[in-house]
């Protein structure tokens, strides 16, 4: 379904801020795959995620979403496959447009939009319907800004919306980072749900352990730029906290480095 | 103050008014809707103006004119998109790269500083000579505008402009080209400007080289005067749009008044700006009153 091949991404090349972010990255993904992402701070988590998604072009190497080369598309092309959800709740959104016209401009996702009226009364119908199994009360709020939800809100609407369209990969940047625990785990959850319903592949950054070893079938470890822990199928569903952290310094040769990812 | 004569004057600002709010709106779908602060305002009335007045002086009929100034406005927003957003110049430079250019077409499509246009001569839609009807017939066009606009923002494409001024990530997330949606945004925009340099100059009888000169501030004050003063009771977005319209006529009210208390025409520029910062600075300034005394302040979201 996905195939990152050598990926190569260094930030501020031949400046004192030189960061080598992405060090010939590899990783392929079965079709429905519901990979888990860790790492420390600066090992290459999210920078992995804007590298599928095109939010700017990789030193080398290659992109392929399903068979097709996306390395060379820009983002709004890539779209057409993605689902994404950001760690900002503000980021996607728009916020001084209705709940309705956010879901209407996400059902339009790979559509040429036109002159055509931007949303249709079936659609609203659904709209309506998908947001009561949100179970957030917002199915009778269609017509509010979305500047008006809470956070938690509207990263389930952003998960709604980036799952309006099934997408051939849906990328989860540490999703829930930015939610309270209460409800970080009710978001959670809801992605849980969306990506075993419609049988999505799915990449999701995390930075609790805890949640990286229960979501998924399989979790990779970045450092450094690389995956340096791939871990699937029954090994997996075995795994503790304690066994990542063995493995992570037997695999980089050097101490877990992130107090949230301990902590969290 | 002569009361008198001020009564007299006020029909001439509310027309000038009606004619300056289509540049208003122009100026509040780059500023409010797609977050941009677009200079090329200053240049694109003059265009529009000098391409109206020379079709009308070489035959063509006055409607045609207006056609050909839009188009004229248009092709204006479109060097700004590109400069912007092909060549990654900033926003405001673009704009500003392009106004100064202008200047040169515009004196290119004149042939000198000043055209003249006499209302007695050619089959002018309106003119000062007849201010009652350049309020009918500016009110026409004001109205005309304003629904198409809302008709156009509420398509598929319309949207997805509104969705890249408000949240570029997401629109790009979404599938949405931003970069074409900002050029398309500017060209509706100075298309409007274009219109608006046209009928003005067909008022006032002569298209000039100045005549654009400070007419973002105007826009602006346009816009501002009509977010503060209607923004709570103008949700609607079409509505919104009457507010700004509102904001452009209150805006020449307030020169009108402002000359019988005595001033040059010279200090308007100043009054303009100063109107302006102050319109600016008192949703600002309330802002900062709340937070500091810990009363509930800041984004209704944060």
């Amino acid at each position: 379904m996905l195939e990152i091949k050598e990926i190569y991404k260094t930030f501020n090349p031949n400046t004192p801020n030189e960061k080598k972010a992405l060090n010939g990255l590899n990783l392929t993904l079965e079709a429905g795959d519901f990979v888990t992402i860790i790492g420390g701070n600066g090992a290459g988590k999210s920078t992995m995620l804007n590298a599928i998604a095109g939010v700017w072009p990789v030193d080398s190497g290659k992109v392929m979403i399903d068979g097709v080369d996306v390395t060379k598309l820009p983002e709004h092309k890539r779209a057409l496959y993605l689902g994404r959800v950001f760690q900002d709740p503000m980021n996607g959104t728009a916020a001084d447009m209705e709940i309705e016209e956010n879901l209407a401009l996400a059902f339009r996702r790979g559509k040429a939009r036109g002159l055509r009226w931007g949303i249709t009364p079936k659609e609203r119908e659904d709209y309506k319907e998908l947001l009561k199994t949100l179970d957030l009360g917002l199915e009778t709020r269609l017509r509010a800004k979305v500047g008006l939800l809470s956070g938690g809100q509207r990263q389930a609407l952003t998960l709604l919306m980036a799952t309006l369209k099934k997408p051939k990969l849906l990328l989860l940047d540490e999703h829930t980072a930015a939610l309270d625990p209460k409800t970080a785990a009710k978001v959670l959850e809801l992605s849980d749900r969306i990506i075993e319903e419609h049988g999505l592949t799915a990449l999701m950054v995390t930075h609790n352990m805890k949640d990286a070893i229960a979501h998924g079938n399989r979790l990779i470890m970045m450092w450094d730029g690389r995956i340096i822990l791939d871990i699937k199928g029954d090994e997996k569903k075995k795994l503790t906290v304690e066994d990542l952290l063995q493995k992570f310094s037997v695999a980089s040769g050097s101490e877990f480095v992130s107090d949230r990812a301990l902590l969290g | 103050m002569n009361v008198m004569a001020l009564m007299k004057a006020l029909p001439g600002s509310v027309a000038q008014g009606l004619i300056w709010g289509l540049l208003a709106i122009g100026v509040y779908i780059t500023y409010k809707v797609l977050d941009y602060a677009d200079l090329t305002v200053d240049g694109s009335l003059c265009t529009g103006g000098a391409v109206a007045v020379m079709m009308m002086l070489g035959g063509y009929n006055p409607y045609l004119a207006l056609i050909g100034a839009t188009v004229a406005g248009m092709a204006a927003g479109l060097v700004t998109g590109v400069f912007h957003v092909t060549f990654g110049i900033p926003a405001i430079l673009s704009g500003i790269l392009t106004q100064l250019g202008l200047y040169s077409v515009n004196m290119r499509i004149m042939g000198k500083s000043n055209q003249a246009i006499s209302v007695d001569e050619y089959p002018l839609i309106l003119s000062l000579r007849d201010i009652s009807n350049t309020i009918i017939v500016s009110t026409i066009f004001c109205a005309v505008v304003i629904g198409i606009l809302y008709w156009f923002f509420g398509t598929e494409l319309g949207r997805s402009i509104r969705a890249t001024g408000n949240n570029e990530n997401m629109s790009r997330a979404q599938g949405i080209n931003t970069k074409t949606m900002k050029i398309v945004g500017l060209m509706i925009s100075n298309g409007l400007v274009g219109l608006s340099g046209a009928l003005y100059a067909q008022y006032q009888g002569n298209a000039d080289v100045n005549m654009g000169r400070g007419a973002i501030v105007i826009g602006l004050a346009a816009v501002i005067i009509g977010g503060v003063l209607f923004g709570k009771i103008f949700r609607n977005f079409a509505m919104r749009l009457v507010g700004v319209i509102f904001g452009a006529i209150l805006y020449f009210v307030v020169i009108t008044v402002v000359l019988q208390l005595g001033m040059e025409t010279t200090d308007l520029k100043l009054v303009s700006a100063l109107i302006v910062a102050a319109f600016l600075a008192v949703p600002y300034m309330r802002g900062q009153y709340y937070v500091k005394h810990g009363k509930k302040g800041g984004k209704a979201n944060a």
